[in-house]
Order: structure tokens, then C-alpha cells, then sequence
């Protein structure tokens, strides 16, 4: 919809830059950009500090999603320039030994490799209903890469865990430009933090870190939302009690349900910090609002998660979720990674709404009504493409 | 074996952990927030794109003069935003003007 409020938002954009509809009620425009440094075409969602959206179409072309075409999200402004040999990864807390590690202090240990799903909490916050304050994303503020580095219980273990700790608080070098500011630091629980698959990552997709995307190195914890996975990591603290910092204790919380689901009206209730993903799939071959030629079948194809267990079924349906089509799944990289699937729906003349829903190995699926809290996190139910077959 | 040959030599040459200096150059084009309806954006622009750019605030949704609100008091009270409360009223009024 095209309002005076989007005409102002789309002026502050250069001249005549492209322009996305991310299809919200409305304010949706935003353009594209190529300004950022190692990064090709994103959606500007904000310059600084940067929020940069990955296209839809993306996540059409392959199973992994491009170190240059990588979402990006900053709270705080961080340094622009990173020497990886004076960098140093200080371990302390509740540890026998506190320890600063290099980069080769760490090419040491095991190296392991994930295929994992990023994802914000916050993706798809643009299309909450009613909406809610926040970074406006789209459903482009994910992507899934192969993940090397070695393990963060490997790391632990060279400093020690003592007896009685409860938690790990993680933090990079990202400031606030405020000293009052709270520090962006995450905690995992000590027993998640010494599972195996946590891990230090200083490679994705067989290259360096992107600098925005945290260089040298960044917290991975495959199956829980991207505000965890800790970039520019340097410093690891573990804590004999439980993390009452800002953005443990007062950021980043849901409604404690599985959905993050409320009312918009109800009062707020008990809240948790948000963890785990949820399944999610995406058709990313056909946009809302297209209109297509009539054929016997129209491919629809797509992208899934499974949030922290693997995708085990991607369902189509055209007529509101009364019957399920199956679609084909693509290749298996891990339960964290992404999942294509693709189908054929005879679809006649007319309007239609596509909707597929994802289903993971924990036998969780995605609910037809979406789910909505205040703070917009967690949006796990089925998007409808709304098209037009001709 | 042909399928972890492969693999094990990914992790080999591929995550050998970096070693160059990184060096990039940000850039912020969006600007200064403009005048709106007749309503001076001064107030703004003084007091909100010290932290975060333009963009932060016109990507919003529709937002209540309460809501806008809140969102001062959050960027006071949590983030130290050094806003001059004389200010709040002139960037409500700006924020909300329509």
C-alpha cells in the first residue's frame, strides 16, 4: 500500500535505487543496496548499525545461502578492521584456569563442521498482525551456511569447568556507544553449552567470516534463534549463577509457550528468553501477487527449516489446508540446515492461496494461524502465497 | 570412502582458521530525517541518529504517540540515549505528524 509514510521512507533512499515490497500491511518498501562491504545485493533495512535482509529468491538458487548475500544484524557498531593474529579469545569465570587463546591456540583442537540454520527472532516480524515496533523484517533475516570451527566444550575444557557452574555468557566486540549502555552478551545453560554441537566458527561455507557477519569468530548453536550465535566473539565467562543481564533477563523474551503466542489484547504473563526455532517452510519460486500463465501443473518450490530437529515433511495445500500434497524433499544436509522440497499443483484459472507447512522430526508442525507477542519473535505458522493463475 | 575423501579435504584447506587483516568501509547514506507535514524534524535528528540511522525509525509500522513514547524512554532509561526531556515533544511531534 502506498501511503504518505512509504513515500517518506522510500525518499531517504538513493536516487532511483531498486526497490522490494516485503508485502506489510504497510511501509513494506525498502531498498536494495550493493554499498555494503564483501556483501552483493541486500535489502536495506537499516545502514547503521547495519540490517541488511536477504532476498526471497536467494533461497531459490541453493541449499546454502551465499557468504555475500548472508542477512546481517548489529545492535551496536563494532570495529571495522580486525587483525586475526592479535586476536584474542579470553576465557574466565568459573573456570580452573583462566585462558586468552589465539586463533592457532584454537586450530588445536578437533575441527567440526555444521550445516546450521541463522535465523533472527525477529524474522517475519514485518507481517505480525497487529504489527509491532522493531527491526522490520521480511521472512530474509535467516540463511543457512556449513559452519567450521572446533567445539565450545572443547574450548571449556582447556580452562576447566569447576563444580557448581550453571551457565556461559558469551560477548564480542561489538559497543554501545553509551557507557550505560548494556553490553550485547548471550548465556547458554552449561549442559547446552557443553553439547556437542555448539561451536566456535571462524569458516563458513569453506571461507572466512564475512566481517558483518561477525570475522573472526562467531558462537554457532544450531537449532536456537541467531541472537545467541554471538559474533566477533572474544570473551566467554562462565557463571556460577544465573545470567541477570539486560539481554538475558529483559531482552529477547517470549510468552512462556511453545508458539510465543498471546493475544494482542491479554496481559503480558510470564516470559521466557527466547531458545529454539520452530519448523518453518517458504515457497520461494513464486512471489505474492504474481500472476501466471495456465499449465497442466505449476512448479512451487521451496526452502524449510526444521528448527532444532530436522525437516521430515514439506505438505502443499490450495484449498485452505482441507487437503495435503506431500512435495519432494531435496538432499538431507543435518537437522539444522535447510531443506528444499518442490512440487507440481494443478492449479485452474483464478485466484489462489499456496500454503505449505513444514513438519520436523519431533513430530512439530506448522499451525495454519499464526502465532503473535508483543515483541514480534518466533513467527512460526504456514505464510500463504496469494497468486493468480491466468 | 569417496563420500568423506572429499569432505576431510574441505576441512583440511578450507578451515584452516584466518590469518589476513580484515579492513572494510562503512557508509551511511540515508541522511538526516526530512521535515514532514510542516513539522521540524530538528528534534530528531539532534537526539535519535547518534545510535542507529534514519532508517530505524521511518521502517516503522504506524505507531501511537504512546508507543513512541515507550520507545524514548527505552532509548533513555536502557541504551543511555542523552535525549534533553524539553525534546520529547517536538520528536513526538514530528514522529507522529500525518
Amino acid at each position: 500500500m502506498l501511503t504518505r509514510r512509504t513515500l517518506i521512507a522510500s525518499a531517504l533512499a538513493a536516487p532511483a535505487a531498486a526497490q522490494v515490497d516485503l508485502g506489510f500491511a504497510d511501509n513494506g518498501l525498502r531498498p536494495i543496496t550493493r554499498a555494503f562491504p564483501q556483501k552483493a545485493e541486500m535489502i536495506l533495512q537499516r545502514s547503521s548499525p547495519p540490517l541488511l535482509e536477504t532476498p526471497l529468491s536467494v533461497f531459490d538458487a541453493d541449499d546454502f545461502t551465499p557468504n555475500d548475500r548472508f542477512f546481517v544484524r548489529w545492535h551496536y557498531p563494532f570495529p571495522t578492521r580486525i587483525d586475526p593474529a592479535q586476536h584474542r579469545l579470553c576465557i574466565s569465570g568459573h573456570v580452573g584456569r583462566p585462558l586468552s587463546l589465539s586463533l592457532a591456540d584454537l586450530a588445536r583442537l578437533p575441527r567440526v563442521a555444521i550445516a546450521a540454520v541463522n535465523q533472527c527472532a525477529g524474522n517475519g516480524r514485518g507481517l505480525f498482525a497487529p504489527r509491532v515496533a522493531g527491526a522490520q523484517w521480511g521472512n530474509g533475516a535467516m540463511g543457512n551456511a556449513l559452519w567450521e570451527g572446533v567445539r565450545l566444550k572443547d574450548v571449556l575444557a582447556l580452562a576447566g569447568v569447576k563444580a557448581g557452574a550453571v551457565a556461559v555468557r558469551c560477548g564480542g566486540l561489538d559497543a554501545p556507544i553509551a557507557q550505560t549502555a548494556p553490553d550485547f552478551e548471550k548465556s547458554l545453560p552449561i549442559d547446552h553449552a557443553l553439547s556437542d554441537d555448539v561451536m566456535i566458527a571462524w569458516a563458513m561455507n569453506g571461507q572466512p567470516l564475512p566481517l558483518l557477519n561477525g570475522f573472526p569468530l562467531r558462537l554457532v548453536v544450531p537449532g536456537w534463534y541467531s541472537t545467541y550465535w554471538v559474533k566477533m566473539l572474544d570473551h566467554i565467562e562462565v557463571l556460577a549463577k544465573p545470567d541477570d543481564g539486560y539481554w538475558m533477563a529483559r531482552a529477547y523474551l517470549q510468552p512462556a509457550n511453545a508458539l510465543a503466542d498471546i493475544a494482542p489484547d491479554a496481559p503480558p504473563g510470564p516470559r521466557v528468553p527466547v531458545t529454539t526455532m520452530r519448523p518453518r517452510a517458504l515457497i520461494t519460486n513464486i512471489t505474492s501477487g504474481a500472476k501466471l500463465p495456465a499449465r497442466p501443473f505449476t512448479p512451487v518450490q521451496g526452502v524449510a527449516l526444521g528448527g532444532d530437529h530436522g525437516v521430515t515433511a514439506v505438505e502443499l495445500s490450495a484449498d485452505g489446508g482441507r487437503h495435503w500434497l506431500p512435495a519432494q524433499l531435496g538432499p538431507d544436509h543435518g537437522r539444522y540446515s535447510f531443506r528444499r522440497f518442490r512440487s507440481a499443483l494443478a492449479l485452474p484459472p483464478g485466484r489462489h492461496a499456496i500454503l505449505a507447512r513444514a513438519r520436523n522430526a519431533a513430530g512439530v508442525e506448522q499451525p495454519l494461524v499464526q502465532n503473535w507477542n508483543p515483541s514480534g519473535y518466533n513467527r512460526a505458522g504456514i505464510e500463504p502465497v496469494r497468486m493468480e493463475i491466468l | 570412502m569417496r563420500l568423506i575423501l572429499p569432505l576431510a579435504a574441505v576441512a583440511l584447506i578450507a578451515a584452516a582458521p584466518p590469518s589476513r587483516p580484515l579492513a572494510v568501509t562503512l557508509s551511511d547514506a540515508e541522511g538526516l530525517l526530512p521535515e514532514r507535514y510542516g513539522v521540524s524534524a530538528d528534534a530528531a535528528n539532534a537526539n535519535c541518529l547518534a545510535c542507529h540511522s534514519a532508517a530505524m525509525i521511518t521502517a516503522q509500522p504506524r505507531l501511537s504517540r504512546v508507543q513512541w513514547g515507550e520507545t524514548i524512554a527505552k532509548m533513555r532509561n536502557v541504551y543511555g540515549a542523552p535525549i534533553d526531556p524539553s525534546d520529547d515533544k517536538a520528536i513526538l511531534d514530528w514522529l507522529v505528524a500525518d
